[in-house]
């Protein structure tokens, strides 16, 4: 299981409870987040105007969105008078399928795969594999996740939570080879090798998209190995799965997201491939385009105006990083492609509001705000995780304590009677008692002999 | 200037004496301090737990309160930055703009303690004392939607007699987070046993932030592990005097 899909299959807190006993885990994680941390913070800090990138980033995505059926129709046409053909998907489902049936029609059995979360996203992996037709993973953390039956934890970095010895032993025990050592370099050119006679053997490949450009009908894929090209390029046929939100209007938009992502998610000054084509050009290149434009949920976030921002996501994974939930519990806590603070406000919405264990994703975050401080398209995560929390069925139990204090708040002479005889002190302190999780990790506050109030008022006689 | 309190519910109930002290220090400082006793809660644990009706409800009876003061102060980064943010935000939710526009009238009005005497100046005047071994925890509300940052460490460093010492890893969240802490108890555990870590590898005798809250949280966790740091307000250092 290397597709992944967003549906997770328990609470956010029953997943991280797990995920969190894994000592090895949390060491990788906690090594490799600080370690990208601690560039990225470099390589912002080389921009004298961080803050108003940012904010460029963020109206230009949102004005993107604001006019997003007309960008995507401009596309549309761009590409078909390109020679490209285009394909809209409501839903996973016929994504999926849109994608089989093309395979199908060229008699491909198997398809190299850009790294793509979108794919990922509508379990294309396993949905090809229904259909007897193999997809491969051709980036280097996607490979390891595909070999070792494994979904992604991250964003960018999907085998984060693997270090250098497992993978050697990984790939020992499923390509047939011996490694000598567990440098990344040897471990690489493992891969390489591994992957050379695939990409030419590759009949078709399927990539996703960082960004397409509306005015020009052209489409984009940034990426750190070049695994990426050889699938863009060599195959007769690509296909490319975009989600409706990538759209941006005008090519000198591209120009301020590139100067944002790549900061952002791998903390270097500019990634090591930009790959952007139109349509197709005979005799070079695949000689059959198809592009995909995939909703999956997508419109119910845009018609939600505090929800909205969250396409504006251009899924750098700077708030993973950066976020103290994520660095201790993995992605795999929070069931879905879209891990930390992005996929805790992102899965939930896709999935709609109503899915039980998606609707605990809100709730994995202590609001600290790391994630919107990263943000470089600034989505207001806290904001949208707040938002969330009061669409989110609530536990009966958990409602009626918070009505009692609702009730006890609303009215000063309630809440001063509660705070006489220290009642209120005793009954915060007593519920927590109550709380195994919280007195297991944390002993209780003392309860004063009086409150504020009293002082005051004695005070003033 | 005469200045209303904004003595937080949590405050009140449970750390009486972060309240006596920011009204000690803002008397020190000339003005005349009055506590409005009809407050209660701004409605933050509501808001961030999702009682989104009952926030709003809390959030218009705070301003119902305050909304004619010349000048608020509040000894806690979060509940402030829930009036400051959060009132506003959860009025664009439901299209309350008589919220939002309340809320905004706040801007200028309302600060945090430390944000107040940064702003207004007055540590000559206090000149608190307080020689001990001392680190600070920027908490998140205080540091990020505040925007204070690391800014009450200069106050610390200006106290008599006080040894500080930099946290390391300090911006990272204690994990607390309020409800978060009973719904997401483990993983709120992890943060906070490396909150713990950082703190006990300083040697210090205490441990200083703008929330009591925080603080909570971050005590509960050395005490219930037998540790030498406590934790304090940083309204209680600086209301510290040397005994004549």
């Amino acid at each position: 299981m290397s597709g992944g899909g967003i549906r997770p299959s328990m609470s956010f807190s029953d997943a991280a409870r797990e995920t969190l006993k894994n000592r090895t885990l949390r060491h990788n994680l906690g090594f490799a987040t600080r370690t990208i941390c601690s560039k990225r913070e470099k390589v912002v800090a080389e921009i004298a105007d961080w803050e108003q990138t940012r904010t460029a980033g963020s109206m230009l995505k949102d004005e993107a969105l604001a006019n997003l059926e007309e960008n995507l129709l401009i596309l549309e046409e761009k590409v078909v008078a390109a020679g490209g053909k285009v394909h809209w998907a409501a839903t996973a489902t016929q994504a999926v399928e849109i994608v089989a049936m093309i395979a199908k029609s060229h008699q491909v059995s198997k398809v190299v795969k850009v790294k793509s979360i979108t794919s990922d996203e509508i379990e294309l992996n396993d949905g090809l594999a229904a259909q007897g037709i193999t997809a491969l993973e051709t980036d280097l953390a996607e490979l390891i996740c595909q070999l070792a039956d494994d979904s992604p934890s991250h964003i960018l970095v999907p085998a984060i939570h693997k270090n250098r010895d497992e993978i050697r032993a990984l790939f020992e025990a499923k390509l047939g080879v011996r490694a000598e050592t567990s440098e990344p370099a040897a471990l690489a050119e493992i891969a390489r090798t591994h992957l050379r006679q695939k990409f030419l053997e590759a009949k078709m490949a399927v990539s996703g998209a960082n960004f397409a450009v509306a005015e020009t009908g052209c489409i984009g894929v940034v990426e750190s190995e070049g695994n990426g090209r050889m699938c863009l390029t060599l195959p007769e046929v690509l296909v490319t799965i975009m989600g409706i939100e990538k759209v941006l209007p005008k090519w000198e938009d591209v120009a301020t997201l590139m100067r944002l992502l790549p900061r952002s998610s791998t903390a270097e000054r500019m990634n090591p491939y930009t790959s952007i084509w139109t349509g197709v050009t005979p005799g070079d290149g695949p000689q059959e385009f198809h592009l995909i434009l995939l909703d999956n949920g997508r419109t119910t976030v845009l018609a939600d105006a505090v929800g909205r921002q969250t396409l504006r996501c251009i899924r750098c994974s700077a708030c993973l990083n950066v976020c103290p939930v994520y660095q201790r519990t993995g992605g795999h806590a929070y069931g879905s492609v879209y891990p930390g603070p992005i996929g805790a406000i992102l899965t939930p919405q896709l999935l709609g509001m109503e899915h039980k264990n998606a609707n605990t994703l809100p709730f994995a975050s202590s609001m600290c705000g790391a994630c919107y401080e990263a943000c470089p398209v600034k989505i207001n995560i806290p904001e949208v995780l707040a938002y969330l929390r009061g669409k989110t069925a609530k536990n009966p139990a958990e409602s009626s304590a918070f009505r009692a204090a609702f009730w006890m708040m609303s009215d000063h002479r309630r809440f001063s009677a509660a705070l006489k005889g220290r009642r209120l002190g005793v009954s915060i302190v007593s519920g927590l008692g109550l709380v195994k999780g919280w007195t297991d990790s944390r002993e209780m506050p003392e309860v004063p002999a009086e409150s504020f109030r009293t002082w005051w008022s004695k005070r003033g006689q | 200037m005469t200045i209303q309190l904004f003595i937080t519910c949590l405050n009140d109930a449970l750390y009486p004496g972060t309240g006596v002290a920011t009204t000690e220090i803002l008397e020190r400082l000339g003005h005349s301090v009055e506590f409005d006793p009809r407050q209660t809660c701004c409605g933050q644990m509501h808001l961030n737990s999702g009682y989104t009706d009952e926030a709003i409800q809390l959030a218009e009876r705070w301003l119902d309160i305050y909304e004619d003061a010349e000048c608020i102060v509040s000894p806690s980064g979060s509940c402030v930055a829930n009036v400051r943010e959060m009132f506003g935000h959860a009025g664009h939710w439901t299209q309350n703009s008589n919220l939002i526009e309340r809320a905004a009238k706040m801007d200028g009005k309302l600060f945090e303690l430390s944000e107040f005497i940064l702003k207004f100046g007055g540590m000559d005047v206090l000149n608190p004392y307080f020689p001990h071994r001392v680190t600070y925890h920027p908490t998140c509300h205080g540091a990020r939607a505040l925007g204070l940052k690391d800014s009450p460490e200069q106050l610390l460093r200006q106290v008599q007699g006080l040894d500080f010492v930099e946290l390391s890893e300090k911006w990272q969240c204690c994990g607390f987070g309020g409800t978060f802490s009973l719904k997401n108890s483990d993983t709120s555990a992890a943060m906070l046993q490396d909150k713990c870590e950082t703190i006990c590898a300083l040697d210090v005798e205490y441990c200083v932030a703008i929330d009591n809250s925080c603080l909570m949280h971050i005590g509960g966790g050395l005490r219930k592990d037998g540790k030498v740091p406590k934790v304090i307000h940083l309204a209680e250092v600086l209301a510290s005097q040397e005994p004549k």
